[in-house]
């Protein structure tokens, strides 16, 4: 089965007016995996999303899901996907148990709501009209509603937004549950930390652009850019940033960071260990640290980007 | 695999998501107290309003009161669910994401304005079961004609609900409630929908044609003369064919 893809993008083009969403975006999706969809406010995530489930007509380029064209297959596609609204999506009047009745019935083999509300923390608001619900209640709604069909791909725009943390928890150790049932999901998300937990691919997108794809080791390491930081007893001599740079070599980048530290950025290895350690010699500092930094997803991201992340 | 969410999708039968879309709307709508109150009370008390009032408002008809209005009142009715209330509550439907949340179901478009239909049926029997109880016990004795009633209603059913669900696709929620609203009243005292088109004077040849005037004239045929109002309810079909091809160019899922 895992044959077709959960989702594909190809060359995908939006634009709303003349402002261009999405840029010829291509990504692929493979099934029962977890994939998470990274980017920063506007970045065309959501328009993406919205693309593969249906609501808007590509411009140019193809979307498939589950090898269906998600327009002009609704019909068959739709029992086959589950979907998190980033809100709403009920009405003001109805409870909570009552909407999430009324999904399972238009299915064919429904999950037990009793149990789903059980695991997705609905119990003690079943009976509370959704406009009473709390954000973090509205959000767990929206997550039982896109699971009680039994999907086999489910997409989940920003699903753990204003969550508190424990919550948070519940809702990653579910999302992992369902990738072991083989439901493919595919997410959007602000958030490094969940992205890192989460997934196993990465895309991240930029100004409608895919920037890059990977799963989280591959975006954190790939990079040739690491970081060593020196501490030293005490204090370097003057000059000391422009001499550590020519015993590294031009590729590298030192700066000062105070009295007793520097940091370096740049190609790291062991002959550059080597190499600083060497130079503390010539200069008779004393190294009292020398850390190797790893980029974490968040340092990936800015590069990319060069923008900020706001949540 | 058979974990507890081990894909196992599919749509349920088109009937059974018709049923649970219609009864999921009709409790929505019986739930709420300003629609009740254009459903079944503002109509209940135009009916009492009107044959209490009749002598004294100079209103003469050759038979009692409560014959001619009662089916009159009944139009009201249909008019207040099928238009106003389908209306509003589509626009604020839309507003609060229902449809769009309903775009990725297993529910089709068909499905949808099905399930919509049905929840008005099912209302719309409420009413007529209050507005004729009201009617009987201030002695309305109709001569009925079966057929002429259902084509009626059901006719002006489709006509009020095209035209409500363009008008919920084109315009706000907001926007949505005041149209909906302000046409219900305009309709109500305008539109010869209580009072027959002959209490219009030349401006019945006009009001005929509305809607309103159409339904509340064939409700009088069925249930006054036991006819059928040909031309009316060939009118109904025309302003419904005209709200079915609006609401097709204005509805999206979102």
């Amino acid at each position: 089965m895992p044959a077709i893809p959960a989702v594909s993008v190809d060359g995908l083009v939006m634009r709303y007016g003349d402002k261009l969403a999405v840029d010829g975006l291509s990504l692929t999706v493979e099934q029962q995996t977890i994939t998470a969809v990274l980017g920063p406010n506007g970045a065309g995530k959501t328009t993406t999303l919205e693309t593969c489930e249906g609501y808007r007509t590509p411009h140019q380029g193809t979307v498939r899901v589950l090898g269906l064209d998600p327009v002009r297959q609704r019909s068959e596609l739709h029992p086959r996907i589950g979907v998190m609204l980033q809100g709403g999506g009920a009405w003001s009047g109805v409870r909570a148990m009552e909407m999430l009745r009324h999904m399972a019935k238009l299915h064919a083999h429904p999950l037990d709501v009793d149990m789903l509300a059980e695991r997705i923390g609905l119990g003690d608001c079943g009976r509370t009209p959704y406009r009473r619900l709390s954000g973090g209640q509205q959000q767990r709604l929206a997550l039982a509603l896109a699971l009680v069909g039994r999907p086999e791909v489910v997409f989940v725009d920003e699903p753990t937004a204003g969550m508190d943390p424990a919550v948070r928890r519940t809702t990653w150790e579910l999302l992992e549950e369902l990738r072991a049932d083989g439901v493919t999901v595919v997410l959007t998300t602000h958030y490094m930390d969940e992205a890192e937990h989460l997934a196993d691919t990465i895309h991240i997108i930029d100004r409608g652009r895919l920037v890059a794809s990977g799963t989280p080791l591959e975006l954190t390491r790939g990079g040739t850019v690491t970081t060593i930081r020196l501490v030293v007893t005490q204090p370097f001599p003057d000059g000391a940033p422009d001499s550590l740079r020519e015993a590294l070599g031009p590729e590298t980048v030192v700066s000062q960071l105070d009295a007793v530290s520097l940091l370096v950025t740049g190609p790291a290895d062991a002959s550059t260990l080597a190499k600083v350690s060497r130079w503390c010699d010539e200069q008779g500092v004393l190294p009292e640290s020398l850390t190797l930094g790893q980029r974490n997803l968040e340092d990936v991201f800015l590069d990319l980007t060069g923008g900020e992340l706001t949540p | 695999m058979t974990g507890t969410f081990t894909p196992m999708p599919g749509a349920a039968p088109l009937p059974r998501q018709v049923l649970a879309q219609a009864g999921m709307e009709a409790r929505l709508m019986l739930r709420n107290g300003e629609q009740l109150l254009l459903a079944v009370v503002i109509p209940a008390i135009v009916l009492v309003g009107g044959v209490q009032g009749s002598d004294r408002i100079g209103l003469d008809f050759s038979r009692p009161a409560v014959d001619v209005l009662t089916p009159g009142v009944l139009a009201l009715a249909i008019m207040s669910t099928a238009f106003t209330s389908l209306a509003i509550a589509t626009g604020f439907e839309r507003r609060y994401g229902v449809i769009k949340r309903l775009g990725t179901s297993p529910l089709s478009r068909t499905g949808l304005l099905a399930g919509k239909v049905g929840a008005l049926l099912l209302v719309e029997v409420l009413q007529v079961a209050v507005i004729s109880g009201v009617g009987l016990a201030m002695g309305w004795s109709p001569r009925v004609d079966v057929v002429a009633t259902v084509l009626a209603l059901v006719l002006g059913t489709a006509a009020f609900a095209g035209l409500g669900l363009a008008l919920a696709g084109s315009l706000r929620a907001e926007a949505t409630l005041a149209a909906a609203n302000l046409v219900y009243l305009l309709l109500l005292a305008g539109g010869a929908v209580v009072l027959p088109t002959s209490a219009y004077g030349d401006f019945g040849e006009v009001v005929r044609w509305l809607p309103s005037g159409a339904l509340g004239n064939a409700m009088r045929d069925a249930l006054i003369d036991s006819a059928v109002a040909w031309r009316e309810l060939a009118v109904l079909v025309g302003w419904a064919v005209g709200g079915a091809v609006l609401t097709a160019r204005t509805f999206t899922w979102e």
